[in-house]
């Protein structure tokens, strides 16, 4: 019994674990950090659901966080909305764009598809660029509500009323939260019918449209479901940096993350993303603090070829294998 | 006499200038082994791509089982009981044999069956195509009459009313060839349709209560095997005298 629940039994632990995190006052660092790994987390699973499963390279992640950003620094700056409605807009908003950008790119294959996804990024961070309404190309500052609340209970007070002594804290939780939620998302997928699906479409998109597999339909399903995921892990962005510009949201080195940490962990299973973004998220927090924040990519591009050459199935690949 | 199961009229394709079916008519009856032939380039593979849906035709009607076709993408086109192999197999190349059969069947033959009723019923293919040993097998490592066996078997875990088999047999040895025709004939006894496209005239003529041959995009002749094999015009086209 306890068996068949293993894997919601170990995401309400670690969902306890980040809450516990949160009441034990660590230098504030380590929240920005878990923060951003757990930001990673999510994105690369939802990358991993239309790239993984499905096969089809997605260049742009910066595209669908931006838009879930703006959507949230819309609605702040439209009528004070709490991070829940900023983060469930930002969701659908996102989502919808999956959709139509999925409608108008999924008949191009491989590197056409990865250009045209790029373009998306380029093109959605010039409109922003010239809308004044939330900052235009100079960026907006963000002061997050001093004592939000949820369905009347104070989240944050920092008098030690609330759940959580600062935003940051909740924040952070917020995110392992919904990192947990896409994680749980992806291993459905994979799971059901739609997994099984994409993953005919990745290994012969004819032959899986000749063995009934309803490829267009899968594939849309598949980039609102990723659109989504990205744009709810863009939409908690604002809140949580409290300043965001165009170049910030839309930054290119989410795109390359993204795809590196699920090939780096493996994409075949929902843990490959998992594993990349926890390792390589760490790596680059470490870098960033004790090297210098350009050796980043660096370091990713480096690990990046090793892994390919070396373990092309990712890590969860090759321990896989060592174990068959 | 039995009925009509496949009608094909007047069918036309065209790439930007070129025509590669032009007014191409035939039927296919329930139950028959029908044969589809033709020199390099003839046009059999774009006519069962037109057949399959991977391409639509241009003019013309496919009319199978009572449905009309033309417009149809092919995924639903194999719902209502056409399924085809491919001349170079396409393996779902991540997954093992046994995943390869259980597409088909968890998507088309059946729809809303639990895991274990699809992978017995993936079994069941399997043994009647004397796979079974190696289901869980990676496809990488399969060889050619195994990956053309693979094809098939895929094919038919779909439960088609017609199979179209697009040179299954390319490649392969004599009793290769054997082999095939007789997992074709056995299930073509059980009530299945078969167009077979084929270059091996032996294996065509022998299988074949019909066949058919097309010409630069045209039909040009009709027939049981042996008018076939006689027909002055089958043979222009393919010695090109």
């Amino acid at each position: 019994m306890i068996g068949r629940y293993k894997f919601e039994i170990g995401c309400i632990l670690v969902l306890a674990l980040a809450f516990l995190a949160t009441q034990a006052e660590f230098n504030r660092f380590y929240y920005f950090a878990g923060f951003a790994i757990l930001q990673y987390v999510m994105i690369a699973t939802a990358w991993n659901i239309l790239g993984g499963y499905g096969g089809y390279i997605n260049f742009g992640t910066a595209g669908f966080l931006g838009v879930g950003s703006y959507v949230a620094i819309g609605l702040i700056e439209w009528g004070d909305a709490a991070i829940v409605w900023q983060v469930v807009a930002a969701a659908v908003v996102a989502g919808l764009l999956g959709l139509f950008i999925g409608y108008f790119t999924l008949r191009l294959k491989g590197v056409y598809f990865a250009i045209a996804t790029l373009a998306l990024a380029i093109v959605l961070e010039t409109i922003v660029n010239n809308w004044d309404f939330v900052g235009g190309a100079a960026g907006i500052s963000i002061l997050p509500p001093r004592k939000p609340e949820l369905l009347g209970i104070l989240i944050v007070d920092r008098k030690g009323d609330g759940i959580f002594s600062n935003s940051k804290e909740f924040l952070f939780f917020l995110m392992a939260a919904m990192a947990i939620f896409s994680v749980w998302v992806a291993r459905t997928v994979e799971r059901g019918k739609l997994g099984r699906g994409l993953n005919a479409i990745k290994d012969n998109e004819e032959a899986a449209e000749c063995m009934g597999v309803p490829t267009l339909r899968l594939k849309l399903i598949a980039t609102t479901l990723s659109g989504a995921l990205m744009g709810a892990a863009g939409g908690i962005f604002p809140s949580y940096m409290t300043f965001v510009d165009p170049p910030t949201a839309f930054n290119l080195e989410f795109a390359v993350n993204s795809l590196a940490m699920p090939m780096i962990g493996g994409t075949f299973t929902w843990l490959g993303p998992v594993v990349g973004a926890v390792l390589l998220g760490t790596v680059q927090q470490i870098a960033i603090v004790t090297i210098s924040s350009e050796l980043n990519l660096l370091i990713l591009g480096v690990l990046l070829v090793i892994f390919v050459t070396v373990a092309p199935h990712g890590i969860v690949g090759w321990f896989m294998k060592k174990n068959k | 006499m039995s009925e009509t199961l496949l009608e094909i009229n007047s069918v036309t394709k065209t790439f930007g200038g070129f025509t590669a079916l032009s007014n191409v008519s035939t039927e296919v009856l329930s139950g028959e082994r029908f044969g589809l032939i033709g020199p390099n380039g003839s046009g059999k593979t774009t006519l069962i791509n037109c057949i399959s849906g991977l391409l639509q035709n241009d003019g013309g009607k496919i009319i199978f089982d009572g449905h009309q076709l033309d417009g149809m993408p092919a995924y639903k086109r194999t719902a209502t009981g056409i399924t085809r192999t491919f001349q170079i197999p396409r393996p779902f190349h991540t997954m093992t044999i046994m995943d390869n059969l259980k597409i088909p069947v968890e998507f088309v033959s059946k729809p809303g069956a639990t895991q274990t009723e699809i992978a017995d019923e993936a079994m069941h293919i399997l043994e009647t195509m004397g796979m079974a040993e190696k289901a869980n097998q990676e496809t990488a490592g399969l060889t050619q009459i195994e990956l053309r066996k693979l094809e098939l078997a895929r094919a038919i875990a779909a439960k088609p009313k017609l199979l179209i088999s697009d040179e299954a047999m390319a490649g392969l040895t004599g009793t290769e060839v054997d082999e095939v025709l007789e997992i074709l004939i056995k299930f073509n006894e059980q009530g299945m349709t078969i167009i077979m496209i084929e270059h091996i005239m032996r294996a065509v003529m022998q299988f074949s209560h019909r066949v058919i041959c097309l010409d630069a995009g045209e039909l040009i002749a009709e027939g049981v095997p042996e008018e076939i094999v006689k027909d002055e015009g089958v043979e222009r086209a393919y010695l090109g005298v």
